[in-house]
């Protein structure tokens, strides 16, 4: 990773998120992603159901019964306690990123400012980064999307459609620009908190003990730590419930970290199907 | 009938006891058109072909070297335009070709192809031309050794991947292509040689698809709760045909392939359709293990239990 | 309470959330759990129509557990003055106060007056031959203008004379105990206490609350009333004048309260100045004499008045012609929108300009809108897109129906694309009374243009038809100032030339810089004179855009302007005690500075500065002299806060708890259900659910989403928007879905007396059932952005509800009616009109 920039990346503090959208919408208007389809789901306040190539913030709605504090001051009062998760979702820009690993035209890369970033003029469609990534982050882009497609009806050869890989950029041209994030600038509530890494890191831990002091119900920080399996999110989260609850991987590992041995036992299978075929020779032709 | 479709009484009750999100995918299912199972397929008959073809050659079995050169050739002709039709637009191809990064079976893959499919094709075309000499030896020499890595590396390419019920078998992928890839190679060439040349196609043939079912098996029972979609929709019933059509196919060889050619033709299209249904039932699987989340989670969980 | 501040504020709750975060209590009180009250310390869930019960319970507790700021109290609120003795309460007439005509239908307020007083007209109070009925309330309110000086006649310190506003407040609101909010909001007693308590806690000399509201408190038929409770809670409370108190109304759309201070409304005239009656007076002196009451600023109404004449007429206005107060229209019956509407229906009114609004989607029976535009001999809308009040002849619901049919209708429909704020100078006036500058961004597109560029060139145009008029009747548009500077090839108009107006100048054309300057002689000439000083020194104060971390105080009193002369906080004199002291330190905001002789502090005193604490006003002392120093409010004659009001309203001096037009329930105090004064139309076009009636059996409300704007013209129309809410929904709590056999995700039908709407149904425990009088009951939650245009579609929540209204301010009760809910979707076409008519013939029955 070029050193000419500290890494930064997002702190997402859905404790203070207000589900407005406005992360959403100014992510659209500033990258000009377009429209995700028309879809009314029923699932609380959520129609835009996932991150994919036309929709790089996506707020997630969960509404429980359970207080958003167990310190008894309110919950005690009301008889069916009752509180509602909003969480602004987002690439995690990792520190060991499947999608750029796998990427074979290189169209995936490393930024100076530690983010991660498609080139769209590179990207080939080859659809690889989609399945690597550990949190479903990535999409082809089909234009015009229409509700109902699945991957297996694409169009085949030669229709010209977009097929093009698109995900959060980390607004790589604002940060160039020296400016924040659309997404960060428009959030009213400081939820996405854009910035330095470690200086996030610290905030986070922060916030982590203020809120346990406070005894908010299932307060927990998502990504921030370095060791885990994708060695840390760039985009990390304080959530109030198991990750699961908010469509995120409970325990997110890079495939990349098994390519070592997966390369080994491919080259002795290869040898295998040369030993194999060789064998095949014994006894001769008939 | 009132509530929520989970059966729950309201979104909220709905809420409370998510253990994911509205059941929704947590990672991505493949965006992969049905060219790639077909391109598994050949790509694997491609370097498998390579390798019988290179044994024939030095075994001095012109006949079956012949053949299974132009066989490999063919296959390795078509592979490209499988995933260039995959991508959409033709032109993005050569993009493959911008770097080379060990971290991206597919780009090693691309590699492989290239220089493989390159040879095999020089190799082929100086044969019908009836050339000899350093040239047609080097492209046959290239087309042997880059074989077997081609047979192999889609194993490790699906591996190397999110999805649960690929990279859980990443012990077991690459080996079942290879042998998947061997039975159809030794299948193919079986039917295009004459009996009197076509022995070590024929025990290709069979001893591929033997280990083929016996690795399937293996994965299966590894990968655990996730193997079980490999007992569901589309992977359960293309495994199901794999299974038969090998099996049968392997059966029919042994027995009457070396008297009846036609015994011969009939089990090697047999194998042939089997292992061409194992990568349908694989790829199929990948796409279902991606849809719930409930994979995606379980597996991670025991994960970190253990 | 009555607002839904994180989504329909959403920039403005970040100050909330710090807040929060910094320890303070948050509390939402709604019959929802919505988006803010998922952010709030506590939710408190009520049923919708019931806040007078449970602020009343809340003024009850107050007085009950003496948590009143005793010295703010006795010295600031007119708690000590002796009220009339032939003034009755609600509580000893049932329901009534007195001063009920049953024939009017009105309350004559003449009872309700302090001791010693006559009634005096006051500015925008209201004058002889122009009753209640007819809807004139008044504007801001010159109150107790008989007042020989700032002192009423007869008053009480020991607020223990029987008849001082103090016992009267005691005994109105005895009977809100706890127990009775329970039973009449529906919820729990501890959360009510819980909220009391809090409020009362971090109120007084140490510590401020501040009460916000929005429309969920206005759009009843006691909407005035709500906002008037909560006004007795915050002077009980000491909470008024005073940084991090008050009462927050957050408005609505970005401009809309700059359209009351210079009036989109028939009423009043800029500045809240009172629009002069048909026969209501002769000549200049009377209207000036009628509406200046003798102490507070309303004392100097006729510089007021004659300035504003001046910018009308300039030169044409002088001192002999009564500076032309004879061009000014007059109002000759109730011209409010809603009466317009039946007016229209009835044919009495022909054209009609819908400009910036969309009232077949976002008025309430909306339907009788659209029939009434359907029988227009022409109709004018001027709008970013072609919405439904455009197109209504076309692809209106009544077409559908077949009520309506496209042939037979002669309207004649004239569409003009406007402009939109980023492609025209001018200035937004928000909540805060802030006017705050924004500059064009792009030129307009094609023929879109501004508001002003139309109704300038619209002007230039009649003139020039009328240029050589020898009619009298033409010259008040003649004579009209209509000058100003036009640039660029489309001709647009100086917006800042007209702030210039709005400002005001004096004889030698300087501008003004405060409406102290303000003269009767005709020397000044001012467009609204709250607003004057917006461009002091000749410099638009409004597009100051200094942030706030580059200021002094954290008032930031260099980020744009705010009416009147720049204040933030208004009565701010009341932060410090009688003697001029902050109450407290941390609370220290305007204060009296002995040695300097002055008020001063981080705000612009709201005070006359060298008027000193112990000022007492000689008897015959008039306008702000006629103040005492230790009276904040100084727009009031009295300049004490109103506990009681003796006029300015039209349905009684106090809240009293009333029922919704459309309830399910009896008045649990009273024998009158509701608001007696409350404006009705009784008319077939009109027909209200019975009360109580079974056929309608739930309370249903509507509301907004932050995902669209109000009528949806703005949002349905923008893909990113429209795909975040692209459908019409209902929400429904589990039990109520069962006992109709709704399905999560299907589709409901939501019919009333008037129409039957469809809507997908999103099953939620965030609609709570209410044990209200034993009984329970459910609400039905309508979001109201949707109708026929645009990228997402559906049935307006607005065909649903019908025309009762505020009596004060005519503003329609749609956050509480009644409905019932079907599975399934609606009947389409004729069979529609049929369906209702049949669940209407069911609902014979109900009682009242
Ligand atoms: N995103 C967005 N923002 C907006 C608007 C918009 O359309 N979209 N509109 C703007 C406009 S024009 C306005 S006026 C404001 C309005 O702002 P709000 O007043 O906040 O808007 P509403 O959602 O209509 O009503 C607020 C709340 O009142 C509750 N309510 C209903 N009945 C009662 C009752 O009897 N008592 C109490 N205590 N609460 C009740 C409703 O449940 C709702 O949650 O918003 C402005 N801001
Ligand atoms: N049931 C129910 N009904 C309600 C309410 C409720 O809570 N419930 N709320 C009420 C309230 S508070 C309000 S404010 C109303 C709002 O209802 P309306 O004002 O009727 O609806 P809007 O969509 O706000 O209409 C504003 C229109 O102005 C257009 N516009 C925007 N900018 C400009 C401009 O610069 N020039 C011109 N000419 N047009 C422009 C927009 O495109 C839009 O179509 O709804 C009221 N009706
Ligand atoms: S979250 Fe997914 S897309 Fe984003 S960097 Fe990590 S692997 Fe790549
Ligand atoms: S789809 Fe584009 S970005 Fe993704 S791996 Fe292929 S080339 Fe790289
Ligand atoms: S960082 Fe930029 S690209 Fe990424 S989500 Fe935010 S706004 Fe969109
Ligand atoms: S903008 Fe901020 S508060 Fe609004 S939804 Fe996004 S993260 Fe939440
Ligand atoms: S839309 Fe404008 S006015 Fe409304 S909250 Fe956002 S910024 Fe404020
Ligand atoms: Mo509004």
């Amino acid at each position: 990773m070029n050193a000419t920039a500290e890494r930064v990346g997002f702190f997402t503090d859905t404790s203070v998120c207000i589900g407005c959208k406005a992360c959403e919408v100014a992510c659209k208007e500033w990258n000009l992603v377009p429209e995700d389809g028309l879809v009314w789901t029923g699932d609380s306040y959520d129609n835009t159901s996932e991150l994919g190539a036309n929709t790089w913030r996506h707020v997630a709605f969960v509404e429980q019964r359970a207080p958003l504090r167990l310190d008894g001051d309110v919950a005690t009062l009301d008889a069916e306690p009752m509180r509602w998760l909003m969480e602004s979702d987002v690439c995690k820009h990792c520190t060991h990123a499947g999608c750029l690993d796998v990427c074979p035209t290189g169209a995936l890369f490393r930024t100076e400012f530690g983010t991660v970033v498609v080139q769209e003029d590179v990207c080939n469609g080859c659809g690889y980064c989609v399945p690597a990534c550990p949190f479903g982050v990535l999409d082809k882009r089909h234009l015009p999307r229409k509700p109902d497609d699945m991957p297996l009806q694409l169009p085949l050869l030669g229709k010209n459609e977009d097929g093009r890989v698109w995900k959060c950029t980390l607004c790589y041209d604002r940060l160039k620009g020296g400016h924040e994030p659309a997404c960060a600038q428009a959030c009213p509530t400081k939820s996405i908190q854009f910035g330095e890494l470690d200086e996030l890191r610290e905030r986070a831990d922060k916030r982590l003990e203020k809120l346990q002091a406070e005894q908010w119900n299932g307060a927990r920080l998502y990504g921030r730590d370095e060791d885990d399996g994708v060695g840390g999110f760039g985009a990390f989260f304080l959530l109030l419930d198991e990750p699961e609850v908010y469509g995120l991987p409970p325990d997110p590992v890079v495939p990349t970290k098994h390519l070592p041995r997966l390369w080994a036992s491919t080259a002795l299978a290869s040898a295998a199907v040369f030993a194999g075929v060789a064998l095949a020779f014994l006894g001769g032709r008939e | 009938m009132t509530g929520t479709p989970s059966g729950k009484r309201s979104v909220t009750e709905l809420g409370s006891q998510m253990r994911s999100y509205y059941g929704r995918p947590i990672v991505k299912e493949p965006v992969w058109q049905p060219e790639i199972p077909f391109y598994l397929w050949t790509g694997g008959i491609g370097g498998a072909s390579s390798v019988l073809h290179g044994v024939a050659r030095l075994t001095g079995n012109h006949e079956l070297a012949k053949r299974t050169l132009l066989i490999g050739a063919a296959a390795d002709a078509v592979s490209p335009l499988l995933l260039i039709s995959d991508l959409g637009r033709p032109e993005r191809f050569l993009n493959m070709f911008r770097v080379f990064k060990v971290t991206s079976p597919m780009s090693v893959g691309s590699w492989i192809l290239g220089v493989s499919g390159t040879a095999s094709a020089t190799a082929a075309a100086l044969e019908l031309l009836g050339l000899r000499g350093p040239m047609k030896w080097l492209a046959e020499a290239v087309s042997f050794v880059t074989g077997p890595p081609l047979a192999t590396y889609t194993g490790a390419l699906f591996a190397n991947t999110a999805i649960p019920v690929w990279s859980e078998a990443r012990d077991e992928l690459p080996w079942l292509f290879g042998a998947s890839a061997s039975a159809s190679a030794g299948a193919a060439a079986l039917i295009a040689t004459p009996a009197e040349s076509a022995a070590p196609a024929r025990r290709a043939a069979i001893g591929g698809s033997l280990a083929a079912l016996g690795l399937a098996e293996l994965m299966e029972r590894k990968l655990g709760v996730v193997g079980e979609v490999y007992k569901q929709g589309d992977a359960g019933r293309y495994g199901k045909i794999a299974k038969a059509a090998t099996a049968a196919g392997a059966a029919l060889i042994a027995t009457r392939g070396k008297r009846s050619r036609a015994a011969a033709a009939l089990g090697g299209t047999l194998v042939l359709a089997g292992e061409l249904a194992l990568r349908w039932s694989v790829f199929r699987a990948g796409f279902q293990s991606a849809a719930d989340p409930k994979y995606t989670v379980i597996t991670q969980k025991e994960r970190s239990r253990a | 309470m009555g607002s839904n501040m994180a989504e329909n504020h959403p920039v403005g709750f970040q100050w909330v959330m710090e807040a929060r975060e910094r320890g303070a209590k948050v509390i939402h009180v709604d019959p929802r759990f919505t988006r803010t009250s998922a952010m709030a310390t506590q939710w408190t869930g009520i049923r919708a129509g019931s806040d007078i019960a449970f602020l009343g319970g809340i003024v009850h507790y107050i007085l009950e557990h003496d948590r009143w700021f005793h010295d703010y109290v006795v010295n600031y609120t007119n708690a000590p003055v002796i009220v009339r003795d032939d003034f009755r309460d609600t509580e000893d007439l049932d329901g009534f106060f007195s001063g009920w005509n049953r024939d009017e239908q009105a309350y004559d307020p003449e009872t309700w007056q302090y001791e010693g007083m006559d009634m005096h007209a006051a500015a925008g109070g209201r004058e002889k031959g122009f009753t209640a009925k007819s809807g004139h309330a008044a504007g801001e309110g010159g109150g107790g203008s008989a007042l020989p000086h700032g002192e009423p006649p007869d008053e009480d310190p020991t607020l223990e004379h029987p008849r001082c506003v103090f016992q009267i407040l005691k005994r109105h609101f005895a009977r809100y105990t706890p127990e009775f909010v329970a039973k009449a909001c529906g919820c729990s007693v501890e959360e009510f206490v819980a909220v009391a308590d809090a409020l009362c806690d971090s109120s007084g000399r140490e510590r401020t609350s501040a009460i916000v509201y929005s429309v969920g408190w206005t759009q009843h038929t006691v909407g005035v009333q709500y906002i008037r409770t909560a006004a007795i809670v915050q002077l009980l409370l000491g909470n008024m004048g005073r940084p991090g108190g008050g009462i927050l109304a957050l408005r609505g759309h970005a401009s809309i309260q700059g359209s009351t201070d210079i009036p989109t409304l028939y009423d009043i005239l800029p500045g809240y100045l009172t629009m002069p009656h048909v026969g209501a007076y002769d000549d200049l002196a009377h209207y000036v004499d009628a509406n200046t009451s003798r102490a507070g600023w309303w004392g100097n109404f006729g510089s007021y008045a004659v300035s504003l004449l001046k910018a009308y007429w300039g030169e044409h206005a002088t001192k002999d012609n009564d500076f032309c107060f004879d061009y000014l229209p007059r109002i000759d019956q109730d011209n409010s929108i809603y009466k317009c509407v039946f007016d229209m229906f009835d044919g009495s009114v022909k054209g009609f300009f819908v400009v910036g609004e969309n009232p077949a989607v976002g008025s309430s029976h909306a339907k009788l809108h659209r029939l009434a535009m359907a029988k227009l001999d022409w109709l004018v809308v001027r709008d970013l897109v072609d919405i439904e009040s455009s197109s209504f002849w076309l692809d209106g619901p009544e077409i559908e129906t077949g009520e309506l049919e496209t042939k037979q209708i002669a309207t004649e429909v004239f569409f003009l694309p406007a402009a939109s704020h980023v492609e025209k100078d001018g200035s937004f006036t928000n909540t805060q009374r802030l006017l705050q500058w924004h500059f064009k961004a792009v030129d307009p597109k094609d023929d879109c243009r501004s508001e002003l560029w139309f109704y300038f060139h619209l002007g230039r145009l009649i003139r020039q038809k009328l240029a050589d008029a020898k009619d009298e009747r033409d010259r008040p548009i003649l004579e009209l100032t209509w000058d100003y500077p036009v640039a660029g090839d489309i001709e647009e108009p100086s917006a800042d030339a007209v702030l210039a107006e709005i400002n005001g100048w004096n004889a030698k054309h300087e501008p003004l810089s405060s409406y102290k300057e303000l003269e009767n002689d005709g020397s000044t000439a001012c467009g609204c004179w709250i607003y004057c000083g917006v461009r002091a020194e000749g410099v638009n104060q409004a597009a100051r855009k200094k942030p706030r971390w580059e200021q002094e105080h954290h008032t930031a009193l260099e980020w744009a302007w705010a009416w009147p002369a720049n204040r933030r906080i208004i009565y701010n004199r009341a932060s410090a005690d009688p003697d001029g002291k902050p109450w407290s330190e941390r609370k220290r905001y305007v204060w009296w500075d002995e040695a300097e002789e002055k008020w001063t502090g981080i705000d612009v005193p709201d005070f006359d500065e060298e008027k000193r604490p112990d000022y007492v006003p000689p008897d015959d002392a008039k306008g702000p002299a006629a103040i005492a120093g230790n009276h904040p409010f100084i727009m009031q004659a009295d300049g004490r806060g109103w506990l009681y009001a003796p006029h300015g309203l039209v349905d009684g001096p106090l809240p009293a708890h009333f029922e919704p037009d459309e309830s399910p329930f009896r008045n649990p105090l009273y024998g009158q259900r509701a608001n007696p004064a409350r404006q009705q139309f009784d008319r077939p076009e009109n027909p209200t659910n019975p009360a109580g009636s079974p056929a309608y059996p739930f309370v249903v409300t509507t509301y907004r989403l932050t995902e669209h704007h109000t009528a949806g013209g703005m949002s349905r129309s923008v893909p990113h928007l429209a795909e975040l809410q692209p459908a019409m929904f209902v929400e429904v709590h589990p039990e109520l879905a069962e006992l109709r056999q709704l399905e999560h995700g299907g589709w409901a039908t939501i019919v009333t007396t008037r129409a039957a709407i469809e809507a997908r149904v999103l099953v939620t425990d965030r609609m709570k059932p209410r044990m209200v009088d034993g009984r329970r009951i459910h609400q039905v939650g309508l979001p109201y952005h949707w109708g026929s245009k645009g990228l997402t579609t559906g049935d307006a929540a607005n065909d649903l509800s019908g025309l009762a209204l505020d009596p004060n301010v005519h503003i329609q009760e749609v956050k509480a009616f009644t409905c019932d809910v079907r599975p399934g979707r609606r009947p389409r076409g004729a069979d529609l009109p049929a369906f209702v008519e049949r669940v209407r013939r069911e609902a014979e029955g109900g009682d009242e």
